[in-house]
């Protein structure tokens, strides 16, 4: 049902610019581009004794997450108050949801209370796209993972930190390795990264983390790592999604590791100056290596501070987007 | 009606004078230099030349400081500011190209003073349209104008600098 939608007509305003931020699926360049340049500047504020800047000042921002999240959701609460905007937490699995207050009523009751944003988190594919639907005009929503639909925000940090290392995306060979099947930051990034003309997108997995119409993706399926890492000029790696799991698709996470575990023997085979990427939490010894999570071409902590500019330059872009008319020329 | 076009580097050099003057009657010891994106740091360049300034000139985009975001929204050719590690106890000249609300000033100051406490901020500007909608006011000024209301001003450059008087 997802790839039916018209996403564009959900996420843009009639004058292209972004109104909501739900999938990084056939979002043109030049907003892919200009979310770039946006957060650039802001990883550029670093430098001020104060880190904020007045741009949300008196907007209210929404956290409304349905499912458990730390580090996504502290990264969009910093974001919002390095904008100056006010937040509210709200971890709906523990809340009114339980007291059976549905979903169309929880969102009446915040847009009662003025909120200008929600951040949305949600087990299910296509929540995001509902609740950007439900809302009054002028609330923009910005998808924080739904399901296995979309984690586009993880997806654009990571493009962040690959123009931020690589210079450019041109000629580039991308490989993501491991749970494919069951990851929305997967299928984020690969949009993203076609829109954006990377050269070679190499997806590598046991075939029962693949789903089975990824080639339609326009990726490059291995299901051998040491084949599929080589010559890679970035190697990122997907957090093996426990939770996810309700079947047995795996013998054993020792022998995930020997398999699509990445170490620095495995590493040596891509590129040397190739970059290593994993959004995190990290399970250390499953999907990846001590060493090599905590060596020189590891970018995983620089990936969580590209997080923080990336959402505040999603959040500032859609908020602006609510509104009709933009600076023309000057 | 085709714009016309005027020569600034006259009022440059006067601006250079009256800047090295600044510096001298205020003993403003070691000036950081700021210009406010795009025109300002045009200006701010040559006046900085002139003046053999060896400290890099600093850049100021203020669009995340504007008044005016929730009316006409970011600006999506924002660029980051570059400014020394910090401006505190810095003599600070802040250089734009053409003044006329003073906000745009406004938003700079609010800017700058995010990097630290300056020691104090001297403003200079090529252009006073007037029309102050801020208790604003330049150190100096290269010309004070007076345009009709259907008249636009805008500084072309980078190389070489011009100001270009057109109809809207």
């Amino acid at each position: 049902m997802i790839e039916s939608i018209d996403h564009n007509s959900s996420q843009l305003n009639q004058d292209g610019q972004l109104k909501h931020f739900l999938t990084t699926q056939d979002l043109p360049i030049n907003i892919l581009n200009e979310i770039l340049d946006t957060a650039d500047s802001f990883l550029d504020m670093s430098s001020q004794q104060v880190k904020k800047v007045p741009l949300l000042r008196g907007k209210t921002i929404v956290n409304l997450f349905f499912e458990p999240s730390t580090r996504t959701s502290s990264t969009f609460e910093l974001a919002a108050k390095r904008l100056s905007a006010d937040v509210l937490n709200l971890n709906i699995s523990t809340s009114s949801a339980s007291k059976g207050e549905s979903l169309k009523d929880t969102l009446m009751t915040l847009e009662a209370m003025h909120a200008d944003m929600f951040i949305v988190r949600h087990p299910d594919s296509g929540a995001a796209h509902f609740i950007a639907n439900q809302v009054t005009p002028n609330i923009a929503v910005i998808n924080a993972g739904d399901g296995r639909h979309a984690h586009p925000t993880q997806a654009m940090l990571d493009m962040l930190t690959i123009r931020r290392c690589k210079g450019q995306f041109e000629g580039l060979v991308i490989a993501i390795v491991g749970d494919i099947l069951h990851s929305r930051v997967a299928r984020s990034k690969i949009h993203a990264l076609r829109t954006l003309g990377v050269a070679e997108i190499r997806v590598i997995a046991p075939k029962t983390l693949l789903p089975k119409d990824i080639e339609m993706m326009g990726v490059k399926v291995y299901t051998d790592f040491n084949q599929g890492i080589k010559d890679c000029d970035v190697v990122s790696m997907l957090r093996l999604q426990k939770e996810r799991m309700n079947s047995a698709l795996l013998p054993s996470e020792a022998e995930f590791f020997n398999l699509y575990g990445l170490n620095s023997e495995r590493l040596k085979l891509a590129k040397p100056d190739a970059i290593v990427m994993h959004p995190g939490p990290i399970n250390r010894g499953v999907e990846i290596e001590s060493a090599v999570a905590d060596g020189p071409q590891s970018t995983i902590l620089q990936q969580v501070t590209n997080g923080i500019a990336v959402r505040m330059a999603v959040m500032s872009m859609a908020i602006s987007g609510q509104l009709t008319s933009r600076i023309s020329g000057s | 009606m085709s714009p016309t076009h005027h020569n600034v580097d006259f009022l440059l050099m006067q601006m250079t004078e009256s800047l090295r003057k600044l510096i001298s009657e205020k003993n403003l010891q070691d000036p950081l230099f700021i210009g406010i994106r795009s025109g300002g740091i045009w200006i701010a360049e040559q006046l900085h030349n002139n003046l053999a300034i060896s400290e890099p000139l600093g850049t100021l985009d203020i669009s995340f400081y504007r008044d005016d975001f929730t009316r006409i929204g970011l600006d999506p050719k924002v660029q980051p500011s570059k400014l020394p590690s910090s401006t505190q106890d810095r003599h600070i000249i802040l250089i734009d190209d053409v003044i006329k609300s003073g906000r745009t000033i406004r938003a700079a100051l609010n800017e700058l003073f995010d990097y630290g406490r300056p020691a104090s901020v001297s403003l200079v500007a090529l252009i006073d349209l007037g029309c102050r909608e801020l208790p604003i006011s330049a150190d100096i000024i290269g010309s004070n104008l007076n345009l009709a209301p259907d008249q636009h001003i805008k500084l072309i450059g980078p190389e070489p600098l011009s100001l270009e008087i057109s109809l809207r």
